[in-house]
């Protein structure tokens, strides 16, 4: 190994990448343009969406209530509720999202509320459909108070007290440090996010540095150089690296300062306050805060991992015989990629030593462990030494491809 | 100097089974002079100076050049070689001057000895025009300067040209042709490869004609013409490679 070699050829590449228009779009582009743009559209269309759907009044269609005047008017004069006549099957009305419900008033109910036996009111829903599924909740708010209510005029006309039904209250409280709860919200997806940049960042320069080069008849060129070929392996590997590592800081970074601007935006900074103080879990759950140490431990778990892509996208795209080949080899790869790194997602799996052998699954898991400040590391052990003979392999992989005559010159 | 010695390079085919490039090369290419690689296309040519230039590996017997084992030293080999192909491109997102110097880092020179470098090509092949502009923007004929300039940085002793002249203009061409004699007028040893018969009668001081993988005959134009009994190229070369109807054969296959 000569490494004034190495780095001679790791910044030629870095130059070259750098004035390359897919490598740029990418490593740079996608990560602090594409990424806010997507959270800050996506964000701001699904907040709109949500608020329009409940401040619109919930259209609802009744169903008998003759004889039940005083709940027909009750329900009609709920500024929630827009009480639509039934112009036909009310069933088909809320498949085809009409109306989002249909309240079935049972025959005698006003008058059964005065002490008759219990009734029961029908709700008619699409099942799935947002904006169905908030109407159940108004109008089951609507007959919970009036539940409350029949409940108190009977024992008040009984001469009873309003808390002899209520012997006593249950209350929820968090004791889950804010990290902790941070961690178990999006300690799965941080992972899981990580290793897709850090494949898709190292794709391009892969392909470029390898299958391109041959395509543009530069890599006989290179290998006309005194430098050992070992010492031209690394330097590309190294470029790549770089890429993948790039792609995750300015992604992270990028989303990090989308989420407090956004939030804070939204919500007239308070969240962005509530960040900066660390207190509270998060912030509407706009802010989810996370153990910064686990982060630390996610990308020391991913360095090995990023080494391994770095050294198979090298390998795989090395064998190609030009850039459109190499992606046809590669773009295949991200569903392999994705897949253990989604069932690390799944509440189920969780870290074995079996699953630490799994590559990509076992750091997902991990990550969601440290993530949540929970430090195995027996199994951490062993998943960054798997993980790191994994990507020694990969390397050795990569060194070995590119003393193959009939790869290099492969026409 | 370069030495061959029953160089010989087989291919595996998965369609036509196990291929023979070159076959018991045994040539002599000495300092200060041209040797031209003369035969079609598939001779082996490319094969036969891919070997010498340490990019493959032969399969049996050996090769020095500039007095290193191409197999024990392919490292020290290329440091002595200078190596211009037709399949030998620019980096096109480079500048020529960053393309000539990152090769002369390649080499180990120092920053000064590569600026110096730089400046000295740039007047011989006048170059200053377009030194600072990316490779991808050039003519054929900045190209091929460049290329020549990337070649020579580390002033190498040998220099090993596989078919330069290919799909060149003639302005171009002739330009290559003429820095290949300034080559050897520097004393250093050339190796030409090519299956334009003109460029073989006006460049080279030994011929080799090479067909399916072995050298058929050698020697220099005069002992070539003797020997066949032909004045022009283009007879003696059909005659050395066994008539018209083996060359067809040759191509075809």
């Amino acid at each position: 190994m000569n490494w004034n070699a190495i780095v001679t050829v790791y910044l030629k590449e870095l130059k070259d990448s750098l004035r390359d228009r897919r490598t740029l779009i990418s490593m740079v582009v996608i990560p602090t343009l594409l990424i806010p743009a997507i959270m800050f559209g996506a964000g701001l269309v699904m907040s709109k969406v949500v608020k329009k759907a409940q401040d619109e009044a919930t259209s609802v269609v009744i169903i008998g209530g003759a004889d039940s005047p005083g709940i027909v008017a009750a329900l009609k004069a709920d500024p929630k509720f827009r009480i639509v006549t039934a112009d036909g099957d009310y069933k088909q009305m809320i498949s085809e999202k009409k109306v989002r419900l249909a309240v079935e008033i049972p025959e005698g109910f006003e008058a059964a509320l005065g002490g008759g036996g219990p009734k029961t009111v029908m709700l008619y829903h699409y099942e799935g459909e947002m904006k169905s599924g908030m109407g159940v909740g108004e109008v089951e708010r609507f007959f919970r108070a009036l539940r409350e209510k029949t409940i108190e005029s009977r024992l008040a006309g009984r001469g009873l007290a309003a808390d002899l039904i209520k012997p006593f209250e249950t209350k929820r409280q968090n004791v889950a440090p804010p990290e902790k709860v941070g961690g178990n919200l999006i300690g799965g997806l941080i992972p899981y996010m990580i290793i897709i940049l850090c494949f898709t960042g190292a794709m391009y320069p892969a392909i470029d540095l390898t299958a391109g080069e041959k395509e543009r008849g530069t890599m006989e060129t290179l290998l006309c150089s005194p430098v050992h070929r070992v010492n031209i392996v690394l330097g590309k590997f190294l470029m790549v690296m770089t890429a993948s590592v790039a792609t995750i800081v300015l992604t992270l970074c990028s989303a990090a300062v989308s989420i407090v601007v956004g939030g804070s935006m939204m919500m007239g900074g308070s969240a962005a306050r509530m960040a900066a103080a660390g207190g509270g879990a998060r912030a509407d759950g706009l802010i989810p805060l996370i153990d910064p140490t686990g982060l630390v431990g996610v990308f020391a778990l991913i360095a090995p991992v990023a080494v391994l892509f770095a050294s198979l996208l090298l390998t795989l795209s090395l064998f190609a015989k030009s850039y459109k080949e190499a992606q046809s080899y590669v773009s295949p790869l991200i569903i392999v990629i994705i897949m253990p790194a989604m069932m690390g997602m799944l509440p189920g799996v969780e870290l074995s030593a079996k699953t630490a052998l799994v590559p990509i699954l076992n750091v997902t898991l991990a990550c969601k462990e440290m993530l949540s400040g929970v430090w195995h590391w027996n199994y951490l052990a062993l998943i960054f030494g798997s993980t790191a003979l994994y990507a020694a392999v990969g390397v050795m992989l990569c060194v070995r491809m590119f003393n193959r005559e009939d790869v290099i010159f492969r026409a | 100097m370069i030495e061959a010695r029953q160089l010989t390079k087989t291919f595996k085919d998965r369609k036509r089974g196990l291929i023979t490039a070159a076959a018991d090369l045994t040539f002599t290419c000495r300092q200060g002079r041209i040797y031209g690689l003369l035969g079609a296309n598939g001779a082996g040519k490319t094969t036969t100076l891919r070997m010498l230039a340490t990019l493959l590996k032969p399969t049996s017997g050996a090769c020095t050049v500039a007095g290193h084992d191409a197999v024990t030293e392919p490292e020290k080999v290329r440091a002595n070689v200078g190596f211009l192909a037709a399949s030998t491109a620019l980096y096109g997102r480079l500048t020529a001057r960053e393309m000539i110097a990152y090769f002369g880092r390649l080499n180990g020179m120092t920053e000064a000895a590569i600026a110096a470098r730089i400046r000295g090509l740039a007047d011989e092949l006048d170059m200053h025009d377009f030194l600072d502009r990316r490779c991808d923007k050039f003519s054929t004929g900045m190209k091929q300067k460049t290329s020549i300039a990337r070649t020579i940085v580390h002033d190498p002793a040998v220099m090993i040209f596989d078919e330069p002249t290919l799909g060149l203009d003639v302005m171009t061409a002739r330009a290559i042709v003429r820095f290949v004699r300034q080559c050897r007028d520097r004393g250093k040893t050339v190796i030409y490869s090519t299956h334009v018969m003109s460029e073989v009668e006006k460049l080279c001081d030994t011929i080799g004609i090479i067909h399916g993988g072995r050298l058929v005959a050698e020697g220099t134009l005069a002992e070539l013409q003797a020997r066949f009994g032909e004045r022009d190229m283009e007879e003696i070369f059909v005659k050395a490679v066994g008539g018209e109807a083996a060359l067809a054969a040759a191509l075809r296959d």
